[in-house]
């Protein structure tokens, strides 16, 4: 898929999200690059979730912009928002397939309910998503007796169902061995270079972060702010932080710098 | 020779298959071998997924498939699935397809194509075999339920001991679930059938002059049957649909394998609490019923026979022995077990999806409506024979 010729993807101003009178994150500006993977990083509890569902349209930010292409998610009228998430995947984190549908309904239901296509264009469709995922045998398969991995990856296919121009995941390596969670590294970025789609990630998992990421933001769960910009590799190699650091290099604190760094 | 499809093949099946209105293929002969071109825009949203297009090209018999994609203008999974089908139709057939001319993301979606995970499909058995598997699982199912009927006997003697690891604060919390918060609709119901009771019979009893019998109509009827048989339907469907589809919602969320890791007891830790809750509270909801019943016959035989409040009670206190109020009880106590029993039954063997938590929860109901009758009528019919 081509995307249309504009400076940024995403582009993300001031973000202040929270809930109620709590703030989670504020002061969160960044833009994401047409066919990229940006990356949202922060350890557990800073946010990072959060910022995505503000992202997908599913929370309201207490201030600041999001703007997908040309559109605003949060100021675009309830039509013009269901057309923007449109163009949107979301990969949610436990995969989230419906549990009573096989894995081909599940890709087969949002192009059954959103688009026009007759039943074979569906089926052929459907066929080809799951053989990029690799499960075209697995399609008559309840979510249910899949595996972790296979789930994950049936639910990258109903992501795609469709043709997204910008993929939200969230943390892709959750409860994934180290091969499966490779593999599933491989096919976003095998989607990526094929379709051209840019990609969000959220994630904590270093190998990840550094194998696939050409962007990103790292998100403070204390001082409630992001501490710095840039692809993970960049910030692993020259971080001058010392959260950032203790994050990229596993350190126990930022503080503990001593001994026992990687 | 150089032609659009339209134009290049002539069979008929082929132009069904065609776009109305667009080209997204021209193709080329040169002796055995198939140059495809692909032109313009090949995505979803134009219209650019025909199924039938790889059986149209190939319909040509051409020995060797190549691409050109010089005119291809911007593509998603719509190229993707045109070139795996022909590709695949192809081979098939004994031609050979050189994917080159295509973009390099398109191959790279291509070969992912190819790598499949191999899943054996698990056949369906035959219909001799389901109706077989049917009676297995109907015999298992009933020695199941025995066994689970001699277990509470077993692990209630436990807990009466104290030796169950059931917690007295969780039978506290299924006894308010299923006690006080229903007294209102247990109280609306059995007034209602009360007064309809009192109504029926005083439309006929007025006709022999038999008007202080209403009274003994009512006062019998709610104690030795309807208030318990009315109490233990709406329970069936309120807490014993409730039980069903917590526990199998609780499955569906893998708390129960955690219990079971843990070697915490499922029956001890849910079952027996609702179990005892609803077996304690059924009696007390009985007799709220039988008082509210008798009361609502009253309204309805002091507005249409004019009976004074005196007549209606004292002809009740007279009529309603303590052995009806006996047989009351211990209907009531004995369908408060078998909703609890059933219902916890149908929840802990539930399956995992969304749909089957529903499914539970009717099948819970179904089956405490339908045991709560049967066993009505047993007891009933046990009564007649002992002539209490």
């Amino acid at each position: 898929m081509s995307t249309p010729a504009s400076p940024a993807a995403i582009t993300v101003q001031d973000l202040r999200i929270g809930f109620g009178d709590s703030v989670v994150q504020s002061g969160v500006s960044f833009t994401v690059a047409p066919r990229s993977i940006f990356a949202i990083m922060g350890g557990s509890g800073c946010g990072k979730s959060t910022l995505l569902r503000a992202m997908i349209g599913l929370l309201a930010p207490q201030a600041g912009s999001i703007v997908i292409g040309a559109d605003n998610v949060w100021t675009a009228p309830a039509s013009g928002r269901s057309a923007i998430r449109r163009r949107c995947g979301v990969l949610f984190q436990g995969g989230a397939l419906w549990s009573s549908l096989t894995a081909a309904e599940n890709i087969a239901l949002p192009l059954r309910m959103l688009t026009a296509l007759d039943e074979a264009a569906i089926a052929a469709l459907v066929r080809v998503k799951l053989e990029l995922v690799g499960l075209q045998d697995a399609a008559d398969t309840m979510p249910a007796a899949l595996s972790g991995g296979m789930r994950k990856r049936a639910a990258l296919a109903r992501a795609l169902a469709l043709e997204p121009e910008i993929l939200f995941i969230d943390e892709p390596s959750a409860g994934l061995d180290p091969v499966s969670s490779r593999r599933l590294d491989d096919l976003i970025l095998d989607v990526r270079d094929g379709f051209g789609t840019t990609i969000v990630m959220v994630s904590h998992e270093l190998p990840s972060l550094l194998a696939i990421c050409d962007d990103g933001i790292f998100l403070d769960g204390i001082s409630k702010k992001p501490l710095a910009h840039g692809a993970p590799a960049g910030l692993l190699a020259n971080c001058e932080d010392p959260q950032v650091h203790a994050f990229m290099h596993r350190e126990r604190a930022a503080t503990d710098q001593a001994g026992n760094g990687a | 020779m150089s032609a659009t499809l339209q134009n290049s093949i002539e069979s008929p099946a082929a132009d069904a298959a065609l776009p109305c209105g667009t080209t997204l293929v021209s193709t080329r002969r040169q002796g055995g071998a198939l140059e495809i071109s692909l032109l313009g825009d090949w995505r979803v949203a134009d219209g650019a997924l025909q199924p039938g297009l790889p059986a149209t090209i190939l319909a040509s018999h051409a020995a060797a498939l190549t691409f050109n994609s010089d005119a291809l203008g911007r593509w998603d999974t719509a190229l993707i699935a045109f070139v795996a089908a022909l590709r695949t139709q192809a081979i098939a057939a004994g031609s050979t397809v050189d994917t080159a001319g295509l973009p390099k993301p398109a191959l790279k979606l291509l070969d992912l194509c190819q790598a499949a995970v191999a899943i054996t499909p698990t056949p369906r058995p035959g219909l001799v075999s389901r109706t077989g598997q049917a009676v297995l699982d109907a015999q298992h199912e009933a020695a199941e339920v025995t066994a689970l009927v001699g277990n509470i006997a077993l692990r209630a003697g436990a807990a009466l001991r104290g030796r169950a690891m059931t917690q007295g604060g969780d039978v506290l919390r299924c006894m308010a679930e299923a006690g006080p918060s229903a007294l209102i609709i247990v109280g609306i119901i059995n007034v209602l059938v009360g007064a309809i009771l009192a109504f029926v019979g005083a439309v006929q009893l007025r006709r022999f002059g038999a008007d202080i019998y209403v009274a003994s109509l009512v006062g019998i009827a709610m104690v030795r049957e309807m208030a318990a048989l009315m109490t233990a339907i709406i329970m069936a469907g309120r807490t014993g649909g409730a039980y069903a589809a917590n526990l199998a919602t609780m499955q569906g969320n893998e708390e129960l394998d955690a219990l079971r890791g843990f070697g915490i007891p499922l029956f001890d830790y849910l079952v027996l609490p609702r179990i005892v809750a609803l077996t304690l509270m059924m009696p007390v909801l009985y007799l709220w019923g039988c008082a509210v019943g008798i009361l609502g016959g009253f309204v309805v035989a002091s507005l249409t026979l004019s009976l004074s409040a005196v007549s209606y009670f004292e002809e009740i206190r007279n009529s309603v022995s303590l052995s009806q109020f006996g047989i009351g009880l211990v209907k009531a106590l004995a369908f408060g077990a078998l909703i609890a029993l059933l219902s916890c039954r149908v929840g802990l063997r539930a399956g995992r999806s969304a749909a089957d938590v529903g499914k539970a929860a009717t099948t819970g109901v179904v089956a405490g409506v339908i045991g709560v009758i049967t066993l009505d009528a047993i007891v009933d019919l046990c009564a007649n024979v002992l002539d209490i």
